[in-house]
Order: C-alpha cells, then structure tokens, then sequence
C-alpha cells in the first residue's frame, strides 16, 4: 500500500520525485529569505557611507575561517552519508552523518564563543572545551602559548607529520586522536587571535553593522539548528525505514542532504561579506 | 545496473571538490589581507564566492546532472531574486530629501 505515490520513482512530466521537486522550491523561499537580508545589508551599508566598519576590525577572521572549513567538512560528510547508501554501506551512511552532525555542532559552539565575545565574556581558555583530551591539553596548550610563532608552526607539522604516518598503519581510532590533536593545535591558535579581538559589549545595538551582522549569523545559525534536528532524527529513530523501505530512506538522505548544502552555501556568502569585506 | 561503480567515480569528484573549497577559502582569507580597494575586493571575494557556491551547488547538490525542470525554477529564482536586490537598492534613490537610511 502506498501511502503517496513518487516518493520513490519519478513522475513522467516532472522527471523528478515528489520530495525533491519539495526541496527545491522550500529552497527557493529560502533563497528570497536570505535575499532580503542581503538586499538590507547592501543598502544600510551603501547609506551608512563612511561609517560603516571593515568585518576584520571588529570579528574574528581566522575563527571565521575555521567555521567556514567546519561547515564545507560537514556538506562533504554528509554527501558521502548519500553516497554511503547508494553502496548499500549503512555503517558507513551512520559514520558520515554522525560526523556532520558533529560538525554542526562544533560550528554552533564556536560562533556562540564568538557572541560570547561581543557580550563582554572574559576570554575563555581553550582548554575548557577539549574535555576528552584536557589532561594532554594542559602542557600542550601551555608551551603552545608561550611560545611564538615558529615553535607553534613546528609543533603543527609535526603533529600533522605524525598523523600521516599513522593513517597509513594503524586503525581509525588512532586516526581520530591525531586528527584530534591537529584540530586543538588550530583552534588553540585561533583563540590566541581571538583573545587579541576580543572587545567588551558590542551587542546588536552597538551599531548597524552589529545589528545586521547578528541578525545574519543569528538566522543562519537557526538554520544550522533546523538541520541538526533533522540529521539527528535520521541518524536516530529515522533509520528504521531502511529495513523496509531503503529507496525511499536513501531519498531522505538525499533532500536532507540538499538542504544541508544551501545552509553551507549562505555562509559560504556571509563570511566573505561580513569579515572579509 | 552499473551503480556502484557510478557512485565510486562520484566519490572521487566529492573529494576533489573537498580540496577545492578549502584552497579557495585559504585564497579569500589571504587576499582580504592584501587591502585592496573597496570595489576591487567586493568584486574578487564575491567572485571566489560564487565559484565556491557553484561548486557546492553543482557537485553536492547534484544540480549539474539535475532535470530541466529544477532549472526552470532556479530560473525564476535567480530573476526574483536578482529583482528584488535591484528594487531595494533603487529605494535609496527615491528618498525624500535630507532623509537617510543610517544616522
């Protein structure tokens, strides 16, 4: 019995399922959305004139771009959780959208570091995030940050180093604590910079470029908290359709997938716009 | 159904596009360091952007393979959109006199 017809095969005149017919016009309300906030961010600024800041002198590029590489890894993973099912590989499917959602959530962690920042929290040690390594951490991260520029350097390559000589022998768990200890070596040093940034109290009303800045980031961040909701129920209870009907999971996959990458396509346009610009 | 050996071919076009996102966004990052002009810098980040999206949008999304149909309404998209940034920018014009949008 089916419950609506073209959630697996295509419809003759569309060419397409009904699902991602869906998907691609929800995207398009949201293009306009996103739209309007733009349109409002080019005429505020062309008004504002002289005034209007450079996003580097008041946000965080280096944490901005570390978000941006988070957000691309997660739309990656998450398109080899689709390609995972195409294999017929549910293991590998649960592996990659575990790690999108990961992803997700380290980018909302980050940016609430950020607006944390502009509300005038003292600069937090880094330290305090790293829970599961935190007793490496302590030493590590000291002599990291009292040391310059060169010793930090070598410290990364030569962790990278490492990493890659293991990747080739050892098992994936090994994998993850050196891909672990070169993403610490990352944010410990982006966190240098944000320390260096950090001003106190720079809310929405401080000025435009605040206001729009977190209604941009405020909304998108909305959006990344949408597609955790989603992600997570299908990594979680969602998976039972693939027991009984894997086509049409395999779609799911697919649509949420799509929505996925438009969430990473608006901040791969927010972060030029608005701490590059 | 000569599948998996699609979707393989699709993986290795995943992880490239992987390497390219993250050597563009490198690129942004380190031409905004560079301080050009206003113009100048608009005009190459948002060109960056526009690769990076269109990779995203071509390879992720699997819009470079998609029907005809899903074009026609990014079609309508791009034209609404494209009109609306136009309309709103053309308002800053049509202000009455001594007033302005930002104090």
């Amino acid at each position: 019995m089916e419950l609506m017809p073209y959630i697996v095969e295509e419809r003759k005149d569309t060419g397409l399922f009904n699902a991602k017919l869906g998907i691609w016009l929800f995207l398009s309300s949201e293009v306009m959305l996103f739209g309007a906030l733009f349109s409002s961010y080019v005429l505020l600024r062309t008004g504002g004139g002289a005034h209007w800041p450079h996003g580097s002198s008041i946000l965080n590029v280096p944490i901005g771009a570390f978000n941006t590489a988070v957000l691309i890894a997660s739309s990656v993973t998450m398109v080899f959780s689709w390609a995972a099912l195409k294999e017929n590989n549910l293991k590998k499917f649960k592996l990659n959208l575990a790690l999108t959602i990961l992803c997700a959530f380290t980018f909302l962690f980050v940016k609430a570091y950020e607006y944390g920042q502009k509300f005038g929290e003292e600069h937090i040690h880094p330290a305090v995030f790293l829970n599961a390594y935190s007793f490496l951490w302590t030493s590590y991260v000291n002599s990291l940050l009292h040391s310059g520029w060169g010793t930090k350097i070598i410290s990364g390559a030569s962790t990278l180093a490492l990493g890659f000589l293991i990747f080739k022998k050892f098992k994936t768990a090994l994998k993850f604590i050196c891909g672990g200890l070169f993403l610490s070596f990352v944010l410990m040093t982006i966190f240098e910079f944000g320390s260096r940034t950090s001003h106190h109290y720079y809310p929405p009303s401080h000025n435009t470029f605040m206001a729009i800045y977190f209604t941009l980031t405020g909304l998108h961040a909305l959006h990344v908290i949408g597609g955790i909701i989603v992600n997570g129920y299908l990594l979680g209870p969602g998976n039972k359709l693939w027991q009984t009907d894997p086509q049409r999971f395999t779609n799911r996959i697919e649509i949420a997938g799509i929505y996925w990458h438009f969430v990473d396509l608006v901040w791969i346009f927010l972060f030029p716009v608005l701490y590059l610009l | 159904m000569s599948g998996t050996h699609d979707i393989k071919e699709e993986i290795r076009k995943y992880w490239g596009v992987f390497a390219a996102l993250l050597v563009l966004t490198v690129v942004t990052v380190s031409i905004s360091y560079l301080k050009f002009g206003l113009v100048a810098a608009i005009i190459v980040a948002l060109t960056i952007a526009l690769i990076k999206g269109s990779l995203v949008a071509c390879f992720f999304m699997h819009l470079i393979s998609e029907r005809k149909l899903v074009y026609v309404i990014l079609g309508f998209v791009v034209f609404f959109f494209l009109s609306m940034m136009l309309l709103i920018y053309a308002s800053y014009f049509s202000l009455p006199g001594g007033a302005r949008y930002v104090s």
